[in-house]
């Protein structure tokens, strides 16, 4: 039976390079797929695009692939990424660049467009899911509009026979789909294949989740070598079984455990995991220890596609100005308690009034809250006050206030720390398939 | 005992949505926290952490529940203004809880 080897390169954007590059070198992989393009990032991308042209892709792009480029030429593994974040033409360019440089002859790059689709949002002015209401009605400053696209572009790419694809917003498990459905022929309706390969593409698409990363628990999940954590690969044969696995003498575990904990990482409903490709079902998926490192998986299926695609919306929303003191030794938690109390009445006193505000002690009670705090005082605690304020100069405010304390507040605060950020916020809305269309354009390939 | 004898736990997050997997390390354990560990006693556990409903789906095949929580993260990892503005802390909230 055909079989093909997947790696996983990178989890988020700016993800470890080493672990990928160990892929590249030792993994005897057909594919590198890096996955570099959370929610928002795309968001971020489209804002550092309107600044600079020729920017909006991943900022890691050019070092990864100086990284990587070498062995994935000469072990002719095949990348797939969505590194092109806003700007995959440039990406492109990029990368051409970078192969030229290192005399990768005949190189060549598939660059996948069409998931920007904020003039096509505007023109239908189509609803925003989390405000419940049309886009015009929604009173929102948007600044992007990218749809999850799916497979097609992808396989497409692949078939130009291009080393490399690069693509913007694409489904996360779409990256790993497109080279099973390339390679085996999968018919674009075989649901359950489509289903096991996006099962396989979401174990893989966090990188060192699967591999023991996010999962140490001292004496109880013990992880060696996290430091050396190597990224996942999947032996994949062409009925869509597979293998997840890493590279020999990397750090990291592959255990059941470890798969089961990233099968329902993001998962809501677990027979209806809706991509742009199929909905799959993962909810008799069975993991199997088959020797050290090595997890067989099986059991996905998967129901017809939906007629729509998702659409991550990024809009403007305001500032968050911080503020954060640190008090230690006896009556830690007293004094800083009094830090957050006196914040609190000088933002009464100054005729500040937050939209929305946090005051936390860390060490105490900033991650669950007040009632499940612990019972025993804490040597230390850090003072913070978070602000929802509708300018930046409020916002700057809010962590000045705090840095007062120094010399106003309680005895003992050091270690004073501030910012004021924008705020840049995502909703999502639905857009009909045939609204959206991929393009390829390929660059490079010659004998240069 | 406390969950986390015998169960661990991951969470993710989606927009304002938190979800939460539970998993028995040992599967003669999974009837016990299927019995135990309602999405009631789930929603109860969180308190003000999580505003909407709690679902809990269920995974016989391998041994684990999985708990999506609504209105759980202060408007979700864009704008929250919580120091873990992902919530990936709260599975170990979970494993606290006494059954």
């Amino acid at each position: 039976m055909k079989k093909i080897r997947i790696g996983s390169g990178a989890g988020y954007a700016g993800d470890r390079i080493e672990p990928a590059v160990e892929l590249a070198q030792k993994g005897q992989l057909d594919y590198l797929v890096f996955e570099c393009l959370a929610e928002r990032t795309i968001a971020i991308g489209q804002k550092q695009k309107k600044q600079n042209a020729s920017k909006g892709y991943n900022e890691l792009l050019e070092a990864r692939m100086r990284a990587v480029l070498p062995s994935c030429y000469k072990n002719e593994v095949r990348i797939i990424t969505n590194m092109g974040a806003a700007n995959p033409i440039a990406a492109g360019h990029v990368v051409m660049s970078v192969a030229r440089e290192l005399g990768l002859e005949s190189f060549k790059v598939a660059v996948v467009t069409g998931d920007d689709v904020l003039l096509e949002l505007q023109r239908l002015d189509l609803k925003l899911i989390e405000a419940g209401v049309a886009l015009s009605q929604s009173g929102k400053d948007i600044l992007s509009a990218n749809a999850y696209m799916g497979i097609e572009g992808l396989v497409e790419a692949l078939e130009s026979g291009a080393n490399m694809v690069i693509a913007g917003r694409v489904a996360d498990p779409s990256l790993f789909l497109a080279p099973m459905v390339h390679e085996f022929g999968w018919s674009r309706d075989d649901w359950r294949k489509l289903g096991k390969g996006t099962c396989i593409g979401h174990l893989l698409e966090c990188a060192g989740q699967i591999t023991g990363g996010y999962y140490a628990d001292p004496g109880v999940k013990d992880v060696m070598n996290l430091a050396r954590l190597g990224f996942p690969l999947a032996e994949v044969d062409e009925s869509g079984d597979a293998v997840i696995t890493k590279v020999e003498g990397s750090g990291g575990v592959v255990c059941e455990a470890t798969c089961k904990e990233q099968l329902l990482y993001e998962i809501h409903r677990p027979d209806q995991y809706f991509t742009p490709d199929v909905v799959a079902d993962f909810s008799n998926v069975t993991f199997q220890q088959e020797a050290e490192n090595r997890v067989a998986v099986k059991g996905a299926s998967g129901l017809p596609r939906t007629d729509t695609l998702k659409v991550s919306v990024g809009y403007n929303d305001g500032f968050i100005g911080e503020g954060e003191i640190s008090y230690a030794g006896p009556n830690a938690v007293a004094r800083g308690q009094l830090a957050l109390d006196i914040v609190k009445e000088r933002f009464t006193i100054c005729g500040f009034e937050p939209v929305e505000a946090r005051y936390d002690l860390v060490g105490l009670n900033a991650l669950h809250g007040v009632t499940r705090s612990a019972q025993n005082e804490p040597y230390e605690v850090r003072a913070r006050v978070a602000v929802r304020c509708s300018t930046l100069e409020d916002a700057i405010f809010v962590g000045n206030e705090v840095e007062t304390l120094y010399t106003n507040g309680p005895a003992g605060g050091g270690g004073v720390a501030k910012s004021a950020k924008a705020v840049l916020a995502m909703d999502s809305c639905l857009i009909s398939r045939d609204q959206v269309h991929a393009s390829i354009i390929i660059l490079g390939g010659d004998k240069e | 005992m406390k969950l986390r004898d015998i169960a661990h736990s991951r969470t993710g997050d989606k927009g304002n949505t938190s979800n939460i997997s539970l998993i028995v390390y040992d599967m003669k354990n999974y009837d016990l926290i299927k019995e135990a560990v309602t999405a009631e006693r789930v929603k109860v556990w969180f308190g003000d952490i999580v505003s909407g409903e709690v679902v809990r789906y269920e995974l016989p095949a391998i041994g684990a529940l999985n708990f999506v929580m609504y209105e759980a993260l202060g408007g979700g990892v864009t704008r929250s203004l919580a120091l873990d503005i992902h919530g990936k802390s709260l599975s170990s909230a979970l494993l606290d809880l006494v059954v």
